[in-house]
This record gives C-alpha cells, sequence and structure tokens, in this order.
C-alpha cells in the first residue's frame, strides 16, 4: 500500500479511538509501533518529551513528529490530517444536533449534569499538573522533606495568582512568556 | 469569507500558543473565544470539553471544530480545525529536522519548568470562570466534587465520568418533575 495512504489509515485509527485527550492517543502509538516498525519504543519515548516542550495539542504533535520522520513535511501534513479527520467528522455531527435540539429539556437536563462532571475533569487535571509542578513526591519516599517542596516554583505560582487577578486584562501569553524566562533565568527544571 | 479566514487564523494564534494540551489550551480560548470574540460562551465552552471528552479524538481539536461550526457552519469548523492543527506541523517540522535533541536543552528544560507553573495557575483561574455555570446547585456541587475526587484518586475514564453525570442530571430532572 502507499505509504501516504497507509500513514493516513493509521492515524485515522488511533483518532477515531483515542478518547479523551492528547495522552489517550499512547497506548494506540505504541501499538502502532509494533505493528509498523515505522519508529521504537525509544522514539515514542523522546516524541513524548519534545510534544510535551512544544506548543499544540499532544496528540497532534505525535501525528507530525511521526509523519515526517517516515515521510517528511508531506508526511506530516498527511499523518496530522489523518488524526483529526475522524473527530473533525463526529463533532460537526454533534455540532449540528446540539443546534436542532440544545433546546430540547432532555439535551438540557444531561448537559445540566455534564457541565459539572466537565469542571470536575479540568480541575482535576490542573491538580495533576501541580502535583507534578510544585510538588516532588518522588522526595516523600526519601524522608527528604525539604525537597517535598519545589519552593521556586511555588513562589512563582503565587506571584503569578495574584497578578492574573489584579491585572485581569492582560494576556495570559504574556504571562506564559514571562514565566518561561523566570524559568531559564533561575533555573527551574 | 472573512470569518472563515479569522477562524482559522484565531485557533492557529490559540494553537502556537497551547502548551500542554486541550486542557492547558482553556484559558487562552477564554480569552480569545470568549472575551474577545464573542464566538461562544463559558458555558458553551464547559459544555464543548464535556462532549469532547466522551468523543474521540484530541480535546484541543473538538472544541475548535465546534467554535467553527458554531459560527460558520461545516466549513467554519474545518477551518478552524485546520488552524488549531497548523502550528504543530509547522513548529515539530523544524525540532524534528533541526533538533534531535530538543527536549534535552538545559533552556527548554527550564522555561517549560516555568510554563508549566504559570499553566497550572491559568487552569485554576480557567476553572474559576467555569464554576458559575457549572455548579448553580446541591447536586452539581456534588457532581463537581464526585468528578474531582474520581478523577484525581481513581482510572477512572473520563468518557465514562461524563456519561455519568449526563445520566445523575438526566435522573435529577426527571425525578425533579422538570422533565
Amino acid at each position: 500500500m502507499d505509504l501516504y495512504l497507509k500513514l493516513f489509515l493509521e492515524f485515522a485509527k488511533t483518532g477515531l479511538f483515542a478518547i479523551g485527550g492528547g495522552m489517550a492517543t499512547i497506548p494506540f502509538l505504541t501499538k502502532m509501533s509494533d505493528e509498523t516498525g515505522w519508529f521504537t519504543h525509544m522514539e515514542l519515548l523522546n516524541m513524548i518529551a519534545v510534544s510535551e516542550s512544544t506548543p499544540g495539542p499532544i496528540g497532534v504533535n505525535m501525528a507530525s513528529y511521526v509523519g515526517y520522520h517516515l515521510a517528511g513535511i508531506s508526511g506530516s501534513i498527511v499523518a496530522t490530517v489523518g488524526l483529526v479527520f475522524p473527530s473533525l467528522i463526529i463533532i460537526l455531527v454533534v455540532a449540528q444536533f446540539l443546534k436542532r435540539f440544545g433546546d430540547s429539556p432532555i439535551v438540557k437536563a444531561v448537559m445540566y449534569g455534564l457541565r459539572a462532571a466537565s469542571a470536575g475533569l479540568i480541575a482535576a487535571a490542573g491538580i495533576s499538573v501541580a502535583k507534578v509542578t510544585l510538588f516532588n513526591v518522588k522526595a516523600l519516599g526519601t524522608g527528604n522533606w525539604g525537597g517535598f517542596l519545589n519552593i521556586k516554583a511555588i513562589i512563582l505560582a503565587v506571584i503569578l495568582f495574584y497578578l492574573t487577578k489584579k491585572y485581569k486584562k492582560v494576556h495570559p501569553v504574556a504571562f506564559l512568556a514571562a514565566s518561561a524566562i523566570i524559568g531559564v533565568v533561575f533555573n527551574f527544571a | 469569507m472573512g470569518e472563515i479566514i479569522k477562524l482559522f487564523l484565531v485557533f492557529a494564534r490559540i494553537g502556537a500558543v497551547t502548551f500542554g494540551g486541550g486542557y492547558a489550551m482553556l484559558p487562552i480560548l477564554q480569552r480569545e473565544v470568549v472575551e474577545k470574540y464573542h464566538w461562544a460562551t463559558n458555558d458553551e465552552l464547559t459544555d464543548y470539553y464535556a462532549v469532547g471528552q466522551c468523543t474521540p479524538g484530541v480535546i484541543a481539536v473538538n472544541t475548535a471544530t465546534f467554535v467553527g461550526s458554531k459560527i460558520k457552519g461545516i466549513p467554519g469548523g474545518i477551518s478552524a480545525t485546520l488552524g488549531v492543527v497548523s502550528p504543530s506541523i509547522v513548529i515539530i517540522t523544524i525540532i524534528a529536522a533541526f533538533l534531535s535533541n530538543f527536549a534535552e536543552l538545559a533552556v527548554v528544560k527550564n522555561a517549560f519548568a516555568g510554563i508549566r507553573v504559570c499553566v497550572c495557575v491559568l487552569i485554576f483561574n480557567a476553572v474559576w470562570k467555569l464554576l458559575k455555570g457549572a455548579v448553580i446547585d446541591k447536586l452539581t456541587f456534588i457532581i463537581f466534587l464526585v468528578v474531582l475526587l474520581l478523577s484525581s484518586f481513581t482510572d477512572a475514564a473520563p468518557a465514562n465520568l461524563v456519561v455519568a453525570a449526563g445520566i445523575v442530571g438526566l435522573a435529577a430532572k426527571k425525578i425533579g418533575g422538570a422533565l
């Protein structure tokens, strides 16, 4: 089979079955690595690291990275379009449905429950980022309590929290950029 | 045509500054899509995230498709989707081509350690804004808390939690006599 067609189909399959965001694509990519031999597990780990340190949804970054390694720039476009294709179709259908039935009491009742769950999931995602960023969970086992708190990160978090509340008009990107610079200047990693 | 191009450009800008996936994108979406362009409300964004949890695909991309299609139908959905993924293609291609050890560079590691701190703070601010529309009574507060705890301390799949919450919402309205 043509490599491009195969790339498109493999990533479309991943996009169709990975439910719940970028990290959900990882088990599928592991399987893809076993079945196609396009990349090794080690390369997959490198890809995850690169995806985590670049902007953009992780699943999309992974597709671009794998596609580029196999077939250059056109490969990266084909794999990415393949990944988003199934969800594009599904969401367009769901959006039409919500437009037509959004005002029905049943849909409203379901959404009443969904919204609270959605906010809970987003809060949980925030907590999981905070856990690895502000605290060093690994230090707990060693009895090194000082190492448990990531002091530099916590100070920055408190300052950012205050500034984002005080200067609501400032674009979030300005805070992100400032944090990147502070991370480099004060050796955050 | 103007709106379709605008959707592409705004979502390309959002894709270029989203560090760490769909959840980290929420604060930027609130600023651009809700506050600046008024393409959707905070409540609608919460709905899109909920639906994005139980449908296939990447949440950030699903949200782009939703907003795009709300504004300009199918062409709008396609345009916003292509917009949100295009920066990734460009950036990843450059990194793959020139910087094989990109993620290992000390400057990159330090910058991203700083960015992650900011992402936590921004996510908490974003959740705060969503709560006003999502947690409106005792039951929704309980759903919020239960989902938060289950998602933090068990490996319950997000899609299952969302579906269960939808059923609870439906049952509560039925028992309450609203249906």
